[in-house]
C-alpha cells in the first residue's frame, strides 16, 4: 500500500498576519481552525482527528471542549519545529488512508512579537530537542537560529562558491511575491542592493536573510479522498509525502555533513510515491527560515546538484514568471512565520486556482516542504483533481 | 584600574548558565580544570560528543572519559554581530568556530584570532569565568 492520492487537503484557513497582535496564540489557532473547517464545508463537530502543531497552545482536548466534538478518534503530536506541519500531512494522510478517521484538523497559532521572553533567541533553550545547544553552545553565545545555522551557510559558500547575491535573489523573489499578497507582513519593495546593505546578524546572514517574527494562525483539513468529493472545493490530492532526519539531529556542530538536511533522505521517496518528476512541479513552497535554507533544499530535493543551488536561483528562476515559482505567498521571509503552515495553505490555493495576483497559470502539481529543529525535513507533493 | 572602571560601567548581565546533566558532569568537571574530555566507548572504542548514553556503533552504555589533544581544524564559523542574549552585547562582534577535533568529533568554541579559513589548524583552551568554563580556540603555533 502507498499513501498516493489517498488523502486530500479539503480546507485551509489563516488569520491576519501581523506584528503586535493582541490575540493569544490559542485564539489565533482557533480562529484559523474555524476558517479552515468552514472552507472545507464541514461543521466543527465533524472533525474526528486533530494534530495541534507545536506544543505551544491548544491540546487535542481543547478542540473537543471548544467544538463539542462528539467522537475524536485520532490525535497526534509531531514535534519537529518547522517540519511539523508537512510531517503532520503525512501523519494525517496515513490516518485517513487507514480508515482511522475521516477529517484531520492541523492547526497552529503563535504570538511572539510581544515580550522579549518569547523571541527566538530566548525560546529555543526551553525546548528539549535543543538540549545539546542549550548545554554546550548557548553559554558561549550560540543563542538563536541565525547563529546556529550560519556555519552551514558559511561552509556552503566556502566549498561551492555560493554568493551573497544568491541569497539576495531568494530574498527579493519572496518580497516580490509578498507585494502581491494582501495578507503579508512586509509591504515595501526590496532590491538586491537593499539585501546586501541590510545589517549583518550572524555572518553570512544579514537581516533580510532571516525570516520574520510575526503573529498569526493557520490551519488545514486533511480528509480521506473518498470523503473529499462531496466537500466545497475541487480536490487537492496529497500524491506523495515523506519525512527525513539528518544524522546527529540534535546539534549542527556534530553533523557529519552540516550542509545536508533530513529532506535529502525524504525527497526521492516523495517523488516516487507521487509518480512525478521535477519537471512536473509547477509551483514550490519551500520552507524559508533563511534564504540559504531555500537554496540548500533545492539541492537536497534534486532540482539541482549539490553546490549548484546558488547559480540555480539566478536570473529570477524562483519568481512568479520564472521556471520554478517559489513561495508565491512571500514565505516566512516576507509573508509571515507560522512554521510553514502558510506554505501548505498557499499550495492549496495555487492548485485550486484561487491564489489571486500570485496565481501560477495552470498550476496542476506542486510541492511543499517543512524544515525544523536544525534539519528535520518533510516534503509533500500535491496535485489538483 | 580595572576595579575603578567597573564601578562606572553599567553592570553586564551574567551569561546563560551551563545546564550540567549527570551524563555530562565529567566533561564540565574537567573543563573547570582546563581539560577537554570526550566520551570513548569502553566496548568498541568509538569516541562520541556531545555526551550521550549509548554508543551508536555497538549500543554499549559503558564509557571512559579520555582527554582530547586539543588540536583540530576549522570546519566552519560565524561572526556574530547581533546579541540574542544581553550578556553577549559587550562581546560584539564575536566569532564562533566549529572545529574538527583530531578525535573525529567536533567542538564549538569562541575564536580568538584573525580571519578564518576552512582547514586551518587550531588549538583548544578554556577560560575560567564566573559563569563556568568557556571553550575557545586560537591559531595553532606553527610547527616545522
Amino acid at each position: 500500500m502507498t499513501l498516493r492520492d489517498k488523502a486530500c487537503v479539503t480546507g485551509v484557513g489563516e488569520t491576519t498576519y501581523m506584528r503586535g497582535s493582541t490575540q493569544t496564540a490559542f485564539e489565533l489557532q482557533i480562529e484559523a481552525s474555524l476558517k479552515a473547517i468552514a472552507d472545507a464545508g464541514l461543521d466543527p463537530k465533524q472533525i474526528d482527528g486533530v494534530i495541534p502543531i507545536g506544543i505551544v497552545s491548544a491540546t487535542a482536548e481543547d478542540f473537543i471542549d471548544n467544538f463539542g466534538i462528539p467522537d475524536l478518534r485520532f490525535s497526534a503530536l509531531v514535534p519537529h519545529g518547522g517540519a511539523s506541519p508537512v510531517m503532520a500531512l503525512q501523519c494525517a494522510a496515513a490516518a485517513v488512508a487507514a480508515g482511522v478517521c475521516n477529517h484531520v484538523l492541523i492547526a497552529f497559532g503563535r504570538n511572539v512579537t510581544g515580550a522579549a521572553a518569547t523571541k527566538a533567541g530566548a525560546r529555543i533553550h526551553t525546548m528539549p530537542q535543543f538540549h545539546y545547544v542549550t548545554e554546550f553552545e548557548y553559554p558561549i553565545g550560540n543563542a538563536a537560529p541565525a547563529q546556529i545555522y550560519a556555519p552551514m551557510a558559511q561552509r556552503h559558500m566556502a566549498l561551492y562558491g555560493t554568493k551573497v547575491a544568491h541569497f539576495g535573489e531568494v530574498a527579493v523573489a519572496h518580497r516580490q511575491h509578498a507585494l502581491l499578497n494582501d495578507n503579508a507582513v512586509m509591504k515595501k519593495p526590496m532590491t538586491l542592493e537593499d539585501h546586501a546593505n541590510s545589517r549583518m546578524i550572524a555572518d553570512p546572514f544579514r537581516l533580510f536573510d532571516c525570516s520574520l517574527e510575526s503573529d498569526g494562525g493557520a490551519a488545514c483539513i486533511v480528509s480521506a479522498a473518498e470523503r473529499a468529493g462531496d466537500l466545497k472545493h475541487r480536490r487537492v490530492f496529497i500524491s506523495g509525502t515523506a519525512a527525513g532526519h539528518p544524522d546527529q539531529p540534535g546539534a549542527i556542530t556534530q553533523r557529519p555533513d552540516m550542509t545536508s538536511l533530513g529532506i535529502a533522505k525524504a525527497a526521492q521517496r516523495a517523488f516516487q510515491m507521487a509518480g512525478v518528476t521535477h519537471a512536473d512541479i509547477d509551483v514550490a513552497e519551500i520552507y524559508d527560515c533563511f534564504t540559504y535554507a531555500v537554496i540548500r533544499q533545492l539541492e537536497d530535493l534534486g532540482f539541482c546538484k549539490k553546490g549548484e543551488g546558488g547559480p540555480f536561483v539566478e536570473g529570477g528562476r524562483l519568481r512568479l514568471d520564472g521556471a520554478l515559482p517559489t513561495n508565491t505567498h512571500g514565505g516566512l521571509l516576507s509573508q509571515a512565520h507560522v512554521w510553514g503552515l502558510n506554505h501548505i495553505v498557499e499550495l492549496v490555493h495555487q492548485l485550486r486556482g484561487d491564489a489571486g495576483r500570485a496565481q501560477v497559470k495552470d498550476a496542476e502539481v506542486g510541492l511543499v516542504t517543512g524544515y525544523g529543529d536544525l534539519g528535520d525535513g518533510a516534503v509533500a507533493i500535491m496535485r489538483r483533481d | 584600574m580595572t576595579h575603578a572602571m567597573n564601578l562606572t560601567m553599567p553592570e553586564t548581565p551574567a551569561r546563560p548558565s551551563h545546564k550540567i546533566t549527570p551524563l555530562s558532569a565529567p566533561y564540565w568537571e574537567a573543563a573547570a580544570q582546563g581539560r577537554l574530555l570526550l566520551q570513548k566507548c569502553a566496548s568498541c572504542g568509538k569516541v562520541r560528543h556531545y555526551p550521550r548514553m549509548l554508543c551508536d556503533a555497538c549500543y554499549s552504555a559503558q564509557t571512559n572519559w579520555v582527554q582530547a589533544s586539543g588540536r583540530g581544524k576549522v570546519h566552519s564559523w560565524t561572526v556574530c554581530h547581533h546579541a540574542f542574549h544581553p550578556s553577549f552585547v559587550v562581546d560584539l562582534p564575536y566569532t564562533l568556530v566549529t572545529v574538527d577535533l583530531e578525535e573525529s568529533v567536533r567542538a564549538l568554541g569562541r575564536w580568538r584570532g584573525a580571519g578564518l579559513v576552512i582547514g586551518d589548524a587550531v588549538v583548544a583552551q578554556f577560560e575560567q569565568r564566573s559563569e563556568g568554563p568557556e571553550l575557545f580556540f586560537t591559531a595553532s603555533p606553527r610547527t616545522e
